[in-house]
């Protein structure tokens, strides 16, 4: 058991390293001019999307349910994130706190929505739980997109109508319906990114090493057993979803702040896809595989810009995609690297039915 | 009147949603995969359809056969080389590879045919009258919702009566014991994906005769309404994807019509939500006992 | 298998980050490109042809200066088509120029945003290191807002062809627009409309998901109420890959609209069309700039949408020579006739070539010093184009376009003034 807990340790400490040595040498890089501007440029939201991955991570690999709708919670960050921080700018001129506050109220905004979606989904299983995280996914993404929100002298104003959104001479509107939050000042950086991923990573480590993280993995693994031994089945789903929900929120929150302007459209299923598909070829439950097939998938199609393409980049993506998912799960290459790296058999993660 | 017409709509709807979920239920109901793919087989019949009878001037139904035959052989291809080699692999990677395909399908089409809007022509046009000018049903809905019933007695009776349809329901019933019964896995999932494709061709007509734009993305937002209405029926069940359909198309209709235009996508999904909540295996979905 | 996936993919990031730092020396030494695109001053700055020695551009004059031109607008995704119109008209004009023999040529370079915000400052960030001296985008509105906000602050010269929220305008000096602002065609559109008395009841439909179809829609709304015309129904969807516009209709013929705005692009207006067709509802329809191309939609209807207004810049049955040579040109090259989109931004070439020709003592500044110059002529108010969509263009200092929209009548599947 000892040992057992301290290879877990081990583990964590080497994804620490991990993100410390890529967040020293990329700085060192760009201290030094050695970083292209389209480098810079990917690496917030390239922060966004390995925070966004391993957070569905816990929701698909450590849970076991598939979730189709997490870039809904990332949606409800991004635009609480952005509200929070315009309101505060006058109350908080400092950048750093006012980025760490708007990013709690992110990761606020979607904890909440991770309660309200997540009691009445995790009764539901397999597909059907799928479909209804799409759904909630859908139906976030219109509520935004006609969402108005404003602030003037008599305080905060949110309609579902630009009829009935009335604001002061004075106001200033926030998020615009389908226009989405426009002239937003950009408050993200990549050390708040690099910070928030190393949250991500205590938070979801510690959780899978805790007492409840070894109850959430034994639903995944049998919920029936795991039930008759009096784990509470409802509470650790919800607190696996949740948390998932609200880290994705605090993604959201930084992603959304890191441009001027953020539509609620872009949120949508194929975002949700593109982390579920960081996450699968990540490994099911590898923290650190989610962290770094988020990373460099991300950086994949702005890479292939420099082959000048253009119309073939996405297809050549697409190719990639699938040759990755075959190469991966090809048994004879699986066994070469297997003898070739002495790997251990791990005990398949269980996948949704 | 109005409420009428808002029932006619949402039928003529629902039919298109239900055909393509038709296909989509074949195919997740047997092999088990949800195939994102499918909408873009959907999306690549349409286009062939288009080029035959409307650059070519073939008969629409010598294009219509010319679809069937070259999605059926896509779905055939794909099956072949990306869903096969991941048959023991967990049902996410192939998820993940359908994905990957339905990008391949689509920047593909943009390549090949261009990004802009083409206007398809309809394979039947017109309207029938039933009250003249206040209420009418356009022939194509009457058209596919003949064929959704058609093709829904057919599947039915196919895979109850067949012994290629019974190998089928075997193997979604359980892959390992149909493979001790002397039963061709490999070849009876690869064969669900022909018929499942060939379906596609047939949607895609029917799609975008009723809806009479075709673009390389027409097909991704259909599929995944279709899934949808799969769900909404019942996973693998025949009749389910066909009644899902229809209730999807009237839900629409009506959330539109007496709701809101602004929020009609979010009631949609909330009223599944509750559907499934209240029946969490959907309408017609049957509950399968878990084994300890 | 996780080590494996490590490795292929640190693999394919080595080999990106190579081919990286092979653009970067591209930059500084002017060695060649994979393609010869990317070469020195002395090719013509034509993007895609290798063989980049196009006719009367063999030999350049002694002292033509060559300004980087980086385009950014969606080549794939659902807004593909829109963003290559962007692309294949600039293109064109591109070549035009450096076939004038003239003292500025254009190198052109246009990356792919696929409509998404983020992907367009990735994008624009790629065209900085490639080098880019001004800024020609973004399609679609989103994504110019917040590559906008970017140039403003790294001072770079940006000019759109399409992107026509105010917003992408608002509160920069750097940035203008080719097309009209949506605020100014939605309040065009109801002037002419209670001016020529064409209705008594008016009904909307609207993209209430886009920006462009919901900018238009508002001071359609507003100049509307102030004009005292009885709008009697404002129905919305949700976005253009909507098929069923059937409710939306049945609640404008239900309310006696016999006039209908539709500011939504042409793929489903053409939709929207039809099934007023089939439910021989036949009220006037009018819309907006993204109608046109509707009439050359490959297998179009034609008879569906006679009687048609459209407020739009460009005609592509235009009689003028330049426009004719232009829509054979761009016919030549992709088989399809070119709309307002590609006009625009053929015409944002020719106002970049006109207004840098302009510009003393160009080939020693860099990007900011010609920003600040561009942005002074352009917003001078003195400096006038002439284009396909429209002769002596002028900008405001906001940088909104001064041209007026041409109404067009759809008769017997052509364009008629009207």
């Amino acid at each position: 058991m000892k040992k057992k807990l301290n290879k877990n340790s081990l583990n964590g400490f080497i994804n620490y390293g991990i993100i410390l040595v890529v967040y020293l040498v990329l700085q060192f890089l760009i201290g030094g001019g050695m970083v292209s501007n389209s480098l810079q440029s990917l690496l917030v939201p390239a922060c966004c999307y390995v925070v966004m991955a391993m957070s569905l991570n816990l929701t698909v690999g450590i849970l076991g349910e598939l979730s189709l709708g997490h870039a809904g919670f990332m949606s409800l960050g991004a635009f609480s994130g952005i509200v929070t921080s315009i309101l505060l700018q006058s109350v908080l001129p400092a950048v750093p706190l006012r980025l760490a506050v708007s990013m709690a109220a992110g990761a606020l905004a979607g904890g909440l929505g991770g309660v309200i979606v997540g009691v009445p989904v995790l009764r539901l299983r397999g597909d059907y739980l799928a479909i209804v995280t799409l759904a909630f996914g859908q139906i976030i993404k219109n509520i935004i997109m006609v969402l108005y929100v404003g602030v003037d002298g008599t305080g905060l104003h949110v309609a579902l109508n630009s009829d009935r959104f009335i604001l002061a001479e004075d106001g200033t509107t926030i998020i615009k319906g389908p226009m989405g939050a426009v002239g937003v000042t950009k408050l993200a950086s990549f050390t708040a990114g690099f910070v928030l991923i190393l949250i991500t990573l205590l938070v979801v480590q510690n959780l899978v090493n805790s007492r409840a993280g070894r109850a959430i993995m034994a639903l995944r693994d049998n919920r029936i057993a795991a039930e008759s031994v009096g784990i509470n089945v409802t509470k650790y789903k919800l607190m696996a979803f949740v948390i998932s929900a609200a880290l994705a929120g605090a993604a959201g929150a930084l992603f959304g702040l890191n441009y001027s302007s953020t539509v609620a459209s872009k949120f949508d299923f194929n975002t949700s896809i593109l982390v579920l598909v960081f996450v699968v070829l990540g490994g099911l439950g590898s923290i650190r595989g989610s962290m770094i097939a988020a990373a460099l998938l991300y950086v994949l199609p702005e890479l292939l810009r420099s082959f000048d393409i253009a119309e073939y980049r996405m297809l050549i993506y697409a190719i990639i995609l699938i040759l990755v998912m075959l190469a991966t799960n090809n048994p004879t290459l699986k066994n070469f690297f297997g003898s070739v790296f002495k790997k251990k058999k791990k005990p398949a993660s269980r996948t949704s039915k | 009147m109005s409420f009428l017409n808002n029932v006619i709509t949402g039928i003529s709807l629902g039919s298109i949603y239900a055909i393509i979920a038709l296909g989509y239920t074949m195919v997740y109901g047997i092999a088990k995969m949800l195939n994102f793919a499918h909408g873009d087989v959907i999306m690549v019949g349409a286009y062939m359809v288009f080029f035959a009878a409307g650059r070519f001037g073939l008969p629409s139904v010598v294009g219509v056969l010319l679809a069937v035959v070259v999605c059926t052989v896509l779905g055939v291809v794909i099956e072949r080389l990306a869903y096969k080699p991941l048959r023991q692999a967990p049902s996410l990677a192939v998820l993940i590879t359908a994905i990957g395909v339905s990008y391949f399908l689509q920047n593909g089409a943009q390549i090949l045919w261009g990004a802009a809007t083409k206007r398809f022509t309809p394979v039947v046009e017109g309207t029938l009258e039933l009250v003249p000018g206040q209420l009418g049903i356009s022939y194509v809905a009457i058209l596919s919702v003949v064929c959704c019933i058609a093709v829904m007695a057919a599947l039915t009776l196919f895979t109850t009566r067949t012994r290629m349809g019974k190998a089928m329901r075997a193997c979604s019933e359980d892959k390992a014991a149909a493979q001790l019964m002397g039963i061709n896995v490999d070849a009876t999932i690869s064969s669900t994906f022909a018929i499942g494709s060939a379906l596609a061709a047939v949607a895609g007509v029917l799609m975008c005769s009723a809806y009479p734009v075709l673009s390389p993305t027409t097909g991704s937002m259909p599929g995944i309404r279709a899934f949808t209405a799969a769900v909404f029926g019942g996973i693998g069940s025949i009749p389910g994807a066909l009644l899902g359909g229809i209730l999807l198309g009237i839900i629409e209709t009506f959330a539109k019509a007496y709701i809101s235009t602004d929020l009609s996508d979010a009631v949609v999904f909330a009223v599944l939500i509750v559907v499934l909540l209240v029946k969490p295996t959907g309408l017609m979905g049957r509950y399968v006992p878990e084994k300890v | 298998m996780k080590k494996f996936l490590a490795l292929l993919l640190a693999f394919v990031m080595t080999l990106a980050l190579a081919a990286c730092g092979g653009n970067d020396d591209n930059q500084n030494n002017n060695s060649s490109a994979p393609d010869g695109a990317q070469g020195d001053t002395q090719t013509p700055g034509n993007d895609q042809s290798g063989d980049a020695q196009t006719p009367g551009g063999s030999q350049p004059s002694g002292d033509a200066v060559t300004i980087k031109i980086g385009g950014i607008g969606p080549l794939t995704g659902d807004n593909a088509q829109y963003g290559t119109a962007t692309y294949w008209g600039a293109e064109i004009a591109v070549e035009e120029i450096n076939a004038l023999n003239g003292p500025v040529r254009l190198e052109f370079n246009y990356q792919d945003d696929t409509g998404a915000a983020d992907t367009a400052v990735s994008a624009y960030n790629t065209l900085k290191d490639w080098g880019a001296q001004v800024i020609y985008g973004c399609t679609t509105t989103t994504p110019c807002v917040a590559v906008a906000s970017e140039t403003y602050a790294d001072r770079y010269f940006q000019l759109t062809p399409s992107a026509s929220s105010p917003e992408v305008v608002n509160g920069k000096d750097n940035v203008f627009q080719m097309c009209f602002t949506d605020p100014y065609l939605g309040t065009a559109g109801a002037d002419y409309l209670s001016e020529n008395n064409l209705g008594t009841k008016y009904g909307v439909i609207y993209n209430n998901g886009d920006a462009y179809s919901t900018g238009i829609a508002e001071a359609f709304l507003e100049e509307a109420k102030a004009k005292g015309m009885e709008v009697v129904a404002t129905q919305t969807y949700p976005d253009d890959t909507t098929t069923d516009y059937t409710v939306q209709l049945n609640a404008c013929k239900d309310a006696g609209a016999d006039v209908v705005f539709l500011p939504i692009y042409y793929t489903p207006a053409s939709l929207i069309l039809s099934q007023a067709k089939q439910m021989s509802y036949a009220p006037l329809f009018i819309g907006g700039d993204g109608m046109d191309g509707m009439l050359d939609m490959d297998g179009f209807d034609k008879s569906l949408a006679e009687g048609l207004l459209l407020m739009t810049p460009f005609s592509a049955g235009a009689e003028d020579e330049r426009t004719k040579s232009f829509v054979e040109k761009y016919q030549a090259d992709h088989g399809i006739l070119p709309n307002q989109f590609a006009a625009d931004g053929y015409d944002c070439m020719y106002a970049i070539y006109e207004a840098c020709s302009q510009i003393d003592g160009l080939a020693d500044m860099d990007h900011a010093q010609l920003c600040d110059a561009l942005a002074a002529l352009f917003g001078g108010g003195g400096f006038a184009v002439d284009g396909l969509t429209g002769s002596g263009m002028t900008w405001k200092d906001t940088g909104e376009i001064s041209k007026s929209p041409l109404i067009f009548r759809v008769e017997n599947g052509a364009y008629v003034g009207a």
